[in-house]
């Protein structure tokens, strides 16, 4: 019938073909080159080394954080106090060191919190669409609507203010009201995300091979939707560490003494005049670390293709 | 061989041969709602399917040939899509299934190849576990075992190296590679029936003819019934042993394909074909075009949906629409056409035409050959033009 077909490609003898060497197609960019860079590992480095610090805290040759050293009281970093002390003269290092502890529980706890239940909803509510989601999203987006201070001040004030509430609690509230306040943001990005890759026909072929619905979900979608989730969530990181501050400014933060860098700077501003190196120190540990913290979302998002027109 | 052999070349064999009908599709129609009204995807349409065999289904963009697949196969969102008309397969009825006994058919009994093999693999999972994935779910395979079989596939759709290919990821190999990872995705567990959806649209001609013949091959080595749907003349004339051609979610006409291709009934099937460029045309030959779009599925056109594109339009095509009837010398051509190619009152319309140079179609008398698959050689007399049909 095909008299006129060249049959000299296609009838090779089978027997050649496994020898023939595979060709490397070239990489789309999508896996390959563009590695973190040499600000990324510098980013990983310092996140790393403070997280190591904050671990380590009781075991560190440091002074305890809430011990006093008048001597020290509003001075600048002089030798065996490095970084100085406090108004009443308590070591700078070692609150800075012990305060990463909290606010690092703080940042990676709100942040975890919002990624499981935001994550889990942008899941059900992209995959499936339909009823689910009519009920889900306009709640998140109600959610969106309140700012987001003023709902997690009202959360944290509600349920751990006044006296009687120990430490331990008011750090797991603080955590509970910004986790909160990240689950529409989460949610959202996990949605949009979701919907874009459900629609992809992998999903489709792998509907057709007979996977569950659970599994296309977990096994097909979620893999490829994480980087996005991860870029924003390293984002929120830095974001809740921040808010944190802004909660200790109205009292509502981490209970003192417990240091943390936003009770530290909240703290400090009554000695801007007299020791301005409290407030100082303390705010460029906590830029150094959020800068940190974007700059790896960033590399996240720019390594893995993340498209900011799906968020 | 019995159904429990594993094949040389992976896989368990799709059953044992017999020419029992497979598949039959009566008055299968489907319709999707939409802001604007419903659109009648596929509309009516019947035909059947024994093992070992290959319908293609031929029609261009938006005729309804993926939709008329998908909806045999019930992947299509129930929320947004009404169906009608009855499937059976291997003698049941499956159109009635909810989703988790549709899951037993998939990929065990029925699977199918998707377009694009850009899309259609995951890209973060490696392609081996794209393969045992299915084969450990479906056939409880033991995770080496299912290796196995994996690296029998790969080898089995021709890609070297299948051991090392096991652990790659998509974005490492090329297209037609990846398309043949997609065969050996949708063979693994031994499907009795295959949809192949424009397997060949993505890939560059002469990779397509490989993946062609390596369905062939599979095909013929498994015994399963295939279903090719394309918008190409050229990737069907000759590997389908019966071609069904799709308009308007219509088939309008349908025939073992060398019956078709030697007296071809309908207009749009004629016109199809007649746009698809020769090799002996002289340079500079204007290619045919059909002209017109092709209607709108929400108020489709009263009477035949082709008639107002067809150059032989008659008053009557307007008003009725033609039945799919059964060729009065060949009982195995059905064709939907009041005025078929041939009959006197097209043959008037043609000559005018012809003799207007307005269509570029061969006599009659002479006997349309199927076309060559493959292109004109680039510096060739033809304008270089995409291949096929519409």
């Amino acid at each position: 019938m095909h008299t006129s077909r060249d049959t000299s490609i296609t009838q090779l003898d089978p027997n050649i073909l496994p020898t023939i060497e595979a060709i490397e197609a070239p990489s789309s960019g999508r896996h390959g080159g563009d590695k973190l860079g040499t600000a990324g590992w510098i980013s990983i480095g310092w996140i790393g080394g403070l997280a190591l610090l904050a671990v380590l805290a009781p075991v560190l040759p440091i002074p305890d954080p809430n011990e006093s050293f008048p001597e020290i009281a509003r001075m600048g970093p002089t030798s065996g106090h490095i970084l100085g002390g406090d108004a009443i003269g308590r070591d700078m290092l070692s609150r800075i060191i012990w305060g990463a502890r909290a606010s690092f529980i703080v940042g990676f706890g709100a942040v975890a919190f919002g990624l499981v239940l935001g994550g889990i909803l942008g899941l059900i509510t992209g995959f499936f669409r339909g009823r689910v989601d009519s009920i889900i999203t306009p709640l998140m987006n109600v959610l969106l609507a309140i700012p987001q201070f003023v709902l997690a001040l009202s959360l944290v004030t509600v349920l751990a203010s006044g006296e009687g509430v120990d430490a331990t609690r008011r750090l797991a509230v603080v955590v509970l009201g910004l986790g909160v306040v990240s689950i529409p943001l989460l949610g959202r990005i996990t949605r949009a995300n979701t919907l874009a890759w459900s629609e992809r026909e992998f999903v489709l072929a792998s509907r057709a091979m007979g996977a569950k619905n659970w599994r296309i979900m977990m096994r097909e979608v979620l893999p490829n939707v994480v980087p996005a989730m991860l870029s924003i969530a390293l984002l929120g990181v830095g974001i809740a560490i921040v808010a944190e501050g802004g909660l200790s400014l109205f009292g509502v933060g981490v209970q003192l003494p417990t240091p943390s860098w936003g009770n530290m700077i909240a703290e400090g501003r009554d000695q801007m005049r007299r020791a301005p190196h409290i407030v100082i120190f303390t705010s460029i540990v906590l830029f150094l670390t959020v800068m940190a913290l974007n700059y790896l979302g960033d590399a996240v998002s720019r390594r893995f293709g993340v498209r900011e027109s799906v968020l | 061989m019995s159904p429990q052999t594993i094949l040389e070349g992976g896989g368990v064999p799709s059953g044992t041969p017999g020419a029992a009908t497979l598949l039959e599709v009566r008055d299968v129609t489907t319709q999707f709602v939409t802001d604007r009204g419903v659109l009648n995807a596929v509309n009516g349409v019947s035909f059947s399917l024994e093992r070992g065999r290959t319908l293609g289904i031929v029609g261009e963009s938006g005729s309804g040939k993926s939709v008329l697949s998908r909806s045999i196969m019930g992947l299509l969102p129930r929320s947004t899509t009404i169906r009608s008309g009855q499937v059976f397969f291997e003698g049941t009825e499956i159109s009635g299934l909810n989703d988790s006994q549709y899951r037993e058919l998939w990929g065990d009994e029925m699977a199918m190849i998707f377009q694009d093999p850009m899309t259609a693999l995951n890209p973060v999972m490696k392609i081996g576990n794209q393969i045992t994935e299915s084969l450990r779910f479906h056939l409880n395979m033991s995770k080496s075992d299912a290796r196995d079989t994996a690296v029998a596939l790969l080898k089995a759709v021709k890609i070297p190296e299948a051991e090392k290919r096991f652990s790659s990821y998509p974005h490492e190999m090329s297209g037609g590679m990846r398309q043949r990872v997609v065969i050996a995705v949708a063979l693994a567990c031994g499907p009795k029936l295959l949809f192949a959806d424009e397997p060949t649209t993505a890939l560059d001609v002469t990779v397509q003819a490989q993946i062609l013949d390596l369905l062939a091959e599979q095909q013929r080595e498994r015994y399963m019934a295939m279903i090719l749907v394309t918008h190409d003349l050229g990737v069907v004339a000759g590997r389908a042993d019966e071609i069904a051609v799709m308009y308007a979610g219509r088939i309008v006409e349908q025939a073992p394909t060398d019956i078709l291709f030697r007296e071809m009934k309908m207009p749009y099937t004629e016109a199809l074909l007649s746009a698809i460029p020769k090799m002996d045309d002289p340079s500079h030959t204007r290619l045919a075009a059909i002209g017109g779009r092709p209607p709108d599925l929400v108020n489709p056109p009263k009477g035949c949906s082709f008639s107002p594109r067809c150059p032989y339009v008659q008053p009557r095509c307007h008003e009725e629409v033609p039945p799919l009837a059964p060729s009065p010398t060949t009982p195995s051509h059905k064709f939907a056409c009041f005025y078929p190619v041939g009959s006197p009152e097209t043959e008037a319309i043609r000559l005018e035409l012809a003799a207007k140079r307005l269509m570029s179609t061969a006599p009659h008398s002479e006997p349309v050959t199927p076309p060559p698959f493959i292109a004109p050689p680039l510096d060739g007399g033809t304008d270089t033009t995409p291949m096929g049909g519409a």
